[in-house]
């Protein structure tokens, strides 16, 4: 996502990498490198200025003088400070004390408040536990009503709309009594999108805050805004005083810069991100990570998280046995995949692990691959997956007629799979694993890097 | 010119000068903040420039760009005074928007000749595709012409009813396979009822999606070979909607969309109010690619012909 801002930045690092200690002058060049970086990824121009300035006093300070770190690594260090800083230190949560927590969503046209109202719902149901009812408020797009109405069933909570009605405070009014007796205990108010200069609009939107008294208002933007991003979340900011911000769409090669923008220039906390078009591609924001992986330096918590979420420990002690006596087959192997498969997709994973991200922004990782090893295996027969050493040559050319692909593909395959199996059973041995799943077994080998 | 044309630009001028009200108060009123006090072109003055340049979403390269050139007048003609660096900035801007070699439309022409003519609309999520067929389709009713919406964009909630709607308000046909139908099968098939009912044009959208997404970008190209299947040479236009709010991201949006189904055509949205024009300039200059239509306002006639000289001027007047 943010590949572009952390490749520059690269290059701007990359200006200290042969030299040994912090002076004024690479100093100064390193810092317009890292200055036009910011500007190139959409960062406010007069932020970007303020952001280097600080990192050149910063860098220049006397005690980083004096250290005997290599300067390349200490600018790191110091910009990622920044970034954490800039971003806004810690995770914010979101406040869920209302009965019902009535929480407001505003922002621009097309900004995705729409879908995010619906992954909201979603995240709170499965994740918080919560009831929460939507509210279709956008009363001008057409079939706007319709579309939360169908967002709604699809995460399989409740929607109040009234086609008819044109007074948006009238309906969220209603719906928040509507919402105690369905004995919802959140309230999702999405609302119409509005140009920050519309004078009307931004009228109604702070009628209906006034109306309502939100326990949150959210204000939603999309992470491909450029400089003008700083005056629309000022704007709302005055007439709504929200109290976080989403990021949406940062599942594209936006270089982001609006979010640093934004958390800047109104000092509220950017709460969720939003990943992808399906309703669970949404996740909570954390300052930390993303600076890690604005600069390059992967997201392994993240990662670990994602596959916690989906990791099974009955399961992985099952396999943990089998590998250990090296007899891993394809049946947990095809389990492997869709539990992968389950987290995301494979290039947004991989970018979250350190050096990784570098390696694989030019390729495209295909996940079809995955399907090609899937066809492979479901073209055995069931005494094969469970015993891979069956398998011969004959066998191999009816697996090959049966999943359409060439023996060379299904040797190759083979192949792999054999690598990988003694692999794991080596790593199986070594006292790094303990008991862990493959992917974090892996980890120490990816370290050592920066 | 008579009277009634010269009556109905002033309008449409006018529509213009208001959506772009904006632009124009931040891009000149930070000039001339920057430049007051200051009697000739120096650096300062320049570095000032470059942050205005900036500030309105040019873009960094097409800024650098800029600044070259005026430096070089600047070198050349020895003494500029800043009252002069107003007319040769809005030259250069000019000159540097009419260097794709596109022309101008005249009106709301059809793109070839072909009947039916058919236009694909592609974009990311958000920008206003729907919208923008809605309001391109009501300027083809206006000229008489028979239009049909294909709703190609069967995968966001309530997309289809959304196009449906704007058919509705326009008054032209309206060409449907439902939700989750495929996109392709759509598109042939609206071609295929512009043909049987002798429309003139057809008007496919698609779903919204982001340019990285590069399964979702081959889809593109399957619904694009699908309506040339159906009809040789079409579709005449394929025309990337772009979000003007959109910083320098809408640079790799029109690169990766070009990729997929060679674009024939920009429209800008969302020019009224908070919006930057400058991201027009940067896109003029990285892309050879004519912006076409701008939008301008959320009514159904809110949509212009893009016009460089009228443009520029906007942003300076």
């Amino acid at each position: 996502m943010f590949e572009s801002l952390s490749d520059r930045l690269d290059v701007a690092l990359k200006t200290l990498k042969g030299e040994s200690k912090l002076t004024e002058l690479n100093v100064a060049q390193s810092v317009k490198e890292i200055r036009r970086a910011l500007v190139a990824a959409d960062v406010n121009y007069k932020i970007a200025k303020d952001f280097t300035d600080k990192i050149k006093d910063k860098a220049l300070g006397k005690e980083n003088l004096l250290k005997a770190v290599k300067p390349g690594e200490l600018m790191v260090k110091i910009v990622m400070d920044e970034l954490i800083d800039l971003m806004g230190g810690q995770a914010a949560g979101i406040n869920l004390k209302g009965n019902p927590t009535v929480i407001l969503i505003a922002g621009l046209q097309g900004s995705g408040k729409t879908t995010f109202s619906g992954k909201l719902a979603h995240f709170l149901k499965t994740k918080r536990s919560k009831k929460p009812l939507l509210v279709a408020c956008d009363v001008y797009r057409p079939a706007a009503i319709n579309q939360l109405s169908v967002l709604a069933g699809q995460v399989g909570v409740p929607v109040y709309k009234e086609e008819e009605n044109k007074n948006p405070v009238e309906i969220s009014l209603k719906a928040i009594a509507h919402a105690k007796t369905l004995n919802c205990d959140v309230v999702i108010v999405d609302t119409a999108g509005r140009l920050s200069v519309d004078e009307e609009m931004m009228k109604e939107i702070a009628n209906i805050k006034d109306a309502i008294l939100p326990d949150e208002t959210l204000f939603v933007v999309d992470s491909m805004t450029g400089q003008d991003a700083v005056n629309t979340a000022q704007a709302f900011n005055e007439r709504i005083n929200y109290d976080g911000v989403v990021l949406t769409k940062l599942d594209g090669d936006t270089r982001g810069g609006a979010a640093l923008s934004v958390k800047y220039t109104v000092g509220k906390p950017i709460k969720f991100v939003s990943t992808g078009e399906k309703m669970d591609a949404l996740d909570v924001f954390y300052p930390d990570r993303m600076a890690q992986r604005i600069l390059g330096m992967g997201d392994i918590v993240s990662f670990v998280e994602r596959a916690q979420e989906q990791f099974d420990e009955e399961e992985a002690k099952r396999l943990e046995k089998k590998i250990k006596k090296n007899q891993l087959d394809f049946n947990d192997f095809l389990g492997q995949l869709k539990q992968i498969r389950k987290m995301g997709d494979m290039k947004s994973l991989l970018g979250m692990i350190p050096g990784i991200s570098k390696m694989t922004k030019d390729i495209n990782i295909d996940d079809n691959a995955l399907n090609k090893v899937e066809a492979i295996i479901q073209s055995m027969t069931p005494q094969e997956r469970e015993n891979p050493d069956l398998i011969n040559m004959n066998r191999k050319k009816r697996i090959a007629l049966g999943c359409g692909q060439k023996l060379d593909d299904i040797n190759r395959f083979m192949k792999q799979f054999e690598q990988m199996r003694q692999f794991m059973h080596q790593m199986s041995k070594s006292p790094m694993m303990g008991g862990a799943p493959a992917a974090q077994g892996k980890r120490p080998g990816f370290r050592g890097r920066r | 010119m008579s009277f009634f044309t010269r009556f109905f630009n002033k309008e449409k001028k006018e529509d213009l000068d208001k959506g772009l009200e904006k632009t124009k108060t931040s891009f000149l009123g930070k000039l001339s903040k920057a430049i007051a006090g200051k009697s000739t072109v120096d650096e300062e003055v320049l570095d000032e420039l470059e942050n205005v340049l900036i500030t309105s979403d040019v873009g960094l390269d097409t800024t650098v760009k800029i600044i070259e050139r005026i430096e070089e007048r600047v070198a050349r003609d020895k003494y500029l005074n800043t009252e002069e660096l107003n007319f040769i900035l809005r030259d250069e801007i000019v000159r540097l928007l009419g260097e794709n070699n596109s022309e101008d439309l005249e009106d709301y022409t059809l793109p070839g000749t072909g009947k039916p003519c058919v236009i694909m609309v592609v974009g990311v999520n958000g920008v206003g595709k729907t919208t923008t067929i809605g309001k391109l389709a009501h300027q083809y009713k206006l000229q008489g012409k028979k239009v049909v919406l294909g709703a190609g964009d069967t995968f966001r909630a309530a997309a289809v009813d959304q196009l449906e709607i704007w058919s509705k308000r326009v008054g032209c046909d309206f060409f449907s396979k439902g939700m989750n139908a495929d996109p392709a099968a759509v598109a042939y098939e609206t071609v295929q009822y512009a043909i049987d009912n002798n429309c003139d044009v057809a008007i496919i959208d698609t779903a919204g999606r982001l340019h990285t997404k590069i399964n979702l970008m081959n889809e593109l190209t399957k619904i694009k070979r699908s309506i040339g299947k159906r009809l040789e040479g079409a579709p005449h236009e394929v025309m990337l909607v772009l979000d003007a709010t959109t910083g320098q991201n809408a640079i790799e949006q029109a690169r990766h969309f070009t990729d997929a189904t060679e674009l024939t055509a920009l429209a800008l949205t969302k020019l009224d109010g908070t919006a930057k024009g400058g991201v027009a300039i940067g896109i003029s200059d990285q892309f050879k690619i004519p912006i076409k239509y701008i939008g301008v306002g959320e009514g159904i006639d809110k949509l212009q012909v893009f016009n460089k000289r009228a443009f520029v001027e906007s942003l300076f007047e």
